[in-house]
């Protein structure tokens, strides 16, 4: 038995194409030929169309509908309103942070371009003169967009629906507008070493609000078979299964009876975790019609209802000795999440997990503590392209160490290299309760700085200074946590935060695996592959993959939070691991010899001793089949739910080179290099991608981005006329490093990288505009660093002309 | 994102297109690119009844050079002029400020026409045009008419052009050989309109300005050709302190309102640092 015999080691490990080959994502075959399957290609037989009236008041009661003359435009068939969801309970739905939120509005309108009406047509030309034709009288209220406002005595009341609750699902609330509050760490302990403290300081942090803005917006097909009663749901979700039960649970429809399907998605960065009132409407519109409803926003709806990220007002204090050892850390944030609590994360974290705010650093006392208010604009708070708050956590104390470093005139990275925990500490337990699983920040910063030549930057920016020219370093030296999460503090709506994966491998030694998670990119169809070749020694050309239909797929929480590879990934290699064990047992009964006398090798067993005697793993799927021991069940599969017993911590080192036009405010990244440390590095190529586009969506959101409204909140710029989405022009070039720790308690020691370059990168920039500033006595200066701002910053020091 | 229920007319003659101009009245529109209309009409911000297409009048297509003057067909789309050598040869600072609009897309698609008869102020070629002394060729019922580039721009999107009338062409007299030239446009990204941009067209005799035009875009209700600006280097060296004297008379002259791209005071600022820009680039680029 030996097909394979005349091969090297080395040509069956590349045969296999397993854990740290750099092979072409599959997915990109379809991708790149504009084959793909989203959620606006799926066309069903007798499909209608559906599309919001949208409130042009951020703030207003709703005085009558009139929807007569809609109804009678010809192709029009129907309009929806609160008042015709009320009888089916479903003008309201429950949010995932246990807050309601309006499907259609209900009396009120609480932000610009709330949904308050749907209108169902044969096309999308009939549905847009039906929009039109809804006649709606408003009544204006007061605004507050201002969320410094939302607590004051006299603030207008928005949620007059929730005004009289003690508590909207996060704990007790202190005025109208008040959410939740979120209190973390040893107020006395930290309060003890500001005290008594030779160096402290506090800046105020704008994270400003900004929108994940995937490339494809979101939308759904809805479809009901009135015969079976079987609802099917075609979305854009990055979670299935979740979506799966928030319908049941919302619509009273039997589990069973409902399919979603996640198609291909064009991106989501959080932005499609949630449920929005188009996937409501739809589902209504298609058990009213019986017939297939589509709803797909346009780009002013994606940018204006669906979720936002951040907009954190962050006030960060750091208490030092003379030396710049941090000794404490205290936070307070004021967290608008607009006008409904919707944000995205695990149920019992209000403020996700933003007490990872102590980031690379041994800081001995911390203490945090989260506002959350309404205002009057669209809900979310999800986490773009990060993992819970982390982003923000991350921000805040990479803005606040150099802010330290200044005052106490320590050089940015050797203040850093001084409060890093140390190799030797990991696993190390933060003060605020996060236990690190590993991590080498030292190396990791080390590297980066002679790959750059740190010490010649330095000095070539003391020369500029000297003539008046401004040069920027920006290093950021950040620590994620991701892959949420363990089921005993982790769950989304009661579910615990597992993954899942199913593996069936058919006779002939290919095999096919489906997850519980849902790719928007990733390259998910490539790298699980290549986790199970390396598991099973089958090459992972022969391994398809499939992800989103909750009829085939077995139940997982989806893609979001860098979870995929940590949780699902571990399902992955665990569900192939008993796959092999069982394999093991069959290899041991062909060649006539004890399990243990076996041992693993690449894609085969050999009896241990004679190297000759070998049952390979396509040998051993056909006798899974046909020729099996005694009493053993016949097939080759299995599946694996996995509950990690931890979060991993991946990390990274960056460092960011600026030069700032000072007449016109432009700021030029000359050079970023990004070292990133995931653990086990499953596809290099992939994960250099995913750096990339985690870098450029980070520079996005220093240099440009932002959601603006004006006092009465009209939404600003909410097209990508404004909203920075960077093209190549825009786009510096990246350079890539990488060291490897490997996660202790991961299978296969794989920790997630998508997020890292948007949590880290974000810091790197904007310490490297404030860096060049840093001799002008500057501390901080407000994301984004746009142009205008950048000027206006050199006008005030006086070098603006 | 659809736009209301229109009809599509699309004539084989300009006659043919003034003769629908003047039926529809003000529920006509020419529709030229259609860069800066159909977005309106997909927001429904512009609802005509009436689209009337100019892409199939042939007399609306070409560059031609003769002698003096160069005349641009109204069709003729920002491509064309990037494309065209001998229009390079001529008058290069076309091809600098057309590779400024949009991206290749927009430009396969978007008219040199269109982009100066609009009216917007924050389209480029109106101010280019300034610079440059050209003046627009207008067809109507009742004739042809020309009108000069700073003479056309009342408001935004208000301009001398009658509204059954058409832009049929451009001219532009020829620049002096080895003049010099520039458009400096700053701007948050591809596509974007300008914060401020810059347009210069300059000749030396020796070491003296001859004569000097500047004007500026998006920094105002119009594109704006300030004299001073331009008066300012003739008979100078174009040395710093005449290009100070310039660019101070681009900051007064510019006067813009505040948007996403910054606060007035910042683009009035910014239309400043991009005259200087541009006198400096365009001096360095004088052939003698």
């Amino acid at each position: 038995m030996s097909d394979a015999s005349e091969m090297t080691l080395e040509q069956r490990e590349a045969t296999i194409g397993g854990i740290g080959c750099a092979r072409r994502r599959k997915e990109d075959v379809r991708f790149i030929q504009g084959k793909g399957n989203y959620v606006d290609d799926v066309k069903l037989p007798g499909q209608v169309f559906g599309d919001f009236v949208r409130s042009p008041h951020a703030h207003a009661r709703i005085k009558s509908i009139d929807t007569e003359k809609a109804l009678a435009v010809p192709g029009v068939l129907a309009v929806l309103t609160a008042n015709d969801l009320k009888p089916l309970n479903l003008h309201w739905m429950p949010t995932l942070a246990g807050d309601s939120q309006a499907v259609l509005a209900d009396e009120k309108v609480h932000f610009q371009n709330q949904e308050v009406a749907f209108v169902i047509g044969e096309d999308r030309y009939a549905v847009s003169d039906g929009v039109q034709a809804v006649e709606i009288d408003y009544e204006d209220l007061p605004v507050l967009v201002d969320p410094k406002q939302a607590l004051a005595k006299d603030a207008p009341v928005l949620r007059e629906d929730a005004a009289a609750k003690d508590d909207v699902g996060q704990g007790p609330r202190k005025h109208p507008n008040h959410i939740f509050n979120w209190d973390v760490g040893d107020k006395g302990a930290t309060d003890k070493a500001f005290a008594g403290a030779a160096v402290t300081v506090k800046e105020d942090v704008l994270y400003q609000r900004v929108h994940p803005c995937p490339l494809e917006p979101c939308g759904c097909v809805a479809s009901m078979d009135k015969i079976t009663g079987e609802l099917t749901v075609y979305g854009t979700f990055q979670a299935p299964h979740v979506v799966r039960t928030i319908v049941s649970l919302i619509a009273g429809l039997p589990e069973h009876k409902i399919r979603v399907i996640a198609p291909d998605i064009g991106g989501g960065f959080g932005n499609k975790v949630g449920a929005y009132p188009g996937y409501v409407c739809s589902v209504v519109g298609t058990i009213v019609l019986g017939r297939p409803v589509k709803w797909v926003e346009n780009r002013i709806d994606n940018i204006s209802t669906t979720a936002f990220a951040r907009d954190y007002h962050m006030t960060g204090e750091l208490a030092a000795d003379e030396d710049g050892r941090i000794t404490g850390l205290r936070v307070y944030v004021l967290a608008d999440h607009g006008a409904f609590n919707a944000h995205a994360q695990p149920t019992k974290w209000p403020a996700g997990l933003f007490s990872i705010v102590t980031g690379s650093y041994d800081i001995p006392a911390a203490h945090v503590s989260v506002d959350g208010v309404y205002t009057n604009k669209a809900p979310g708070g999800v986490a773009y392209r990060c993992s819970f708050r982390v982003t923000e956590a991350s921000y805040l104390i990479e803005r606040m160490i150099d802010v330290l470093a200044q005052k106490v005139g320590l050089d940015k990275a050797e203040i850093r290299a001084r409060n890093f925990i140390k190799p030797e500490q990991f696993p190390y337990t933060s003060c605020l309760g996060w236990d690190y699983d590993s991590g080498d920040y030292p190396r990791a910063l080390a590297k980066v700085l002679d790959a750059v030549d740190y010490k010649g930057l330095r000095e070539e920016q003391a020369e500029k200074r000297e003539r008046g020219e401004l040069m920027g370093i920006g290093i950021a030296t950040f620590t994620e946590i991701v892959g949420a999460g363990p089921s005993r503090n982790c769950d989304i709506l009661g579910i615990g935060m597992f993954d899942s994966c199913e593996i069936r491998v058919h006779p002939t030694g290919s095999a096919i695996a489906r997850l519980g998670t849902k790719s928007q990119g990733q390259g998910h169809e490539t790298t699980y592959a290549q986790i199970i070749a390396t598991e099973l020694g089958l090459p992972s050309d022969d391994i398809a993959v499939e992800e989103g239909d909750t009829d085939t797929a077995p139940y997982g929480l989806g893609t979001y939070g860098s979870r995929s590879t940590p949780v699902a990934g571990a399902a992955a290699a665990h569900a192939a691991r008993k796959i092999r064990a069982k394999a093991q047992k069959i290899a041991a009964h062909m060649l006539e010899v004890a399990e243990g006398d076996l041992e693993w090798e690449i894609d085969r067993f050999k009896v241990k001793g004679l190297p000759e005697k070998v049952a390979t793993m396509k040998q051993i799927a056909f006798a899974a089949y046909q020729s099996l021991p005694e009493g053993m069940e016949p097939g080759l599969e299995a599946v694996n739910y996995y509950d990690p017993p931890n979060f991993t911590y991946p990390f990274g080192a960056y460092l960011c080179v600026v030069d700032v036009d000072r007449l016109t405010g432009e700021v030029k990244v000359r050079r970023f290099y990004a070292l990133d440390d995931c653990g086990t590095r499953i596809n290099p190529m992939i994960i250099e991608g995913q750096v990339h586009g985690g870098l450029t969506e980070a520079f996005a959101i220093a240099m440009g981005q932002e959601l603006i409204f004006d006092e009465t909140g009209n939404i600003q710029g909410a097209s990508l006329m404004d909203y920075f989405v960077p093209t190549a022009v825009e786009t510096p070039v990246w350079e890539t490093g990488h060291t490897v720790t490997p996660s202790p308690h991961h299978p296969i020691g794989a920790k997630g990288v998508g997020e890292s370059p948007n949590v880290g990168g974000v810091s790197a920039f904007s310490n490297a505009v404030v860096d060049a500033f840093a001799h002008l006595d500057v501390t901080h200066m407000p994301m984004p660093h746009t142009p205008w701002r950048v000027w206006k910053q050199c006008e005030a020091l006086g070098i603006g002309e | 994102m659809i736009p209301g229920t229109f009809e599509y007319h699309r004539p084989g003659s300009l006659d043919e297109a003034v003769t629908l101009l003047t039926k529809f009245g003000d529920e006509g529109r020419m529709i030229a690119g259609g860069h800066s209309l159909v977005p309106m009409m997909k927001l429904r911000l512009a609802v005509p009844e009436h689209l009337i297409d100019l892409g199939h009048v042939e007399s609306l297509q070409g560059i031609e050079i003769t002698g003096q003057s160069i005349e641009i067909g109204a069709m003729t789309t920002q491509h064309d002029l990037i494309a065209s050598d001998s229009l390079v040869e001529t008058c290069p600072l076309l091809r600098e400020a057309a590779l400024t609009i949009a991206d290749p897309q927009v430009r396969y698609r978007g008219t040199i026409g269109g982009n100066v008869a609009n009216g917007d102020p924050g389209n480029d070629m109106p101010a280019v045009m300034q610079s440059l002394g050209a003046s627009y060729v207008l067809h109507g019922p009742s004739g042809t008419r020309q009108v000069a580039a700073r003479a056309f721009y009342e408001a935004a999107y208000f301009t001398a052009r009658e509204d059954d009338e058409i832009l049929t062409a451009i001219n532009i007299p020829v620049p002096a050989p080895g003049h010099g030239f520039a458009y400096e446009k700053l701007k948050r990204k591809v596509g974007d309109y300008a914060i401020a941009a810059a347009a210069v067209v300059l000749t030396m005799d020796g070491g003296t300005c001859d004569s000097a035009a500047i004007a500026l875009t998006n920094v105002g209700d119009t594109p704006i050709h300030a004299e001073a600006m331009g008066e300012s280097l003739v008979g100078t060296a174009v040395d710093d302190g005449a290009i100070a004297k310039a660019v101070a008379a681009a900051k007064a002259a510019a006067s813009p309102a505040a948007d996403l791209r910054g606060p007035r005071d910042y683009r009035a600022h910014a239309a400043g640092v991009m005259a200087g820009r541009a006198i400096k680039r365009a001096l360095a680029r004088v052939k003698t």
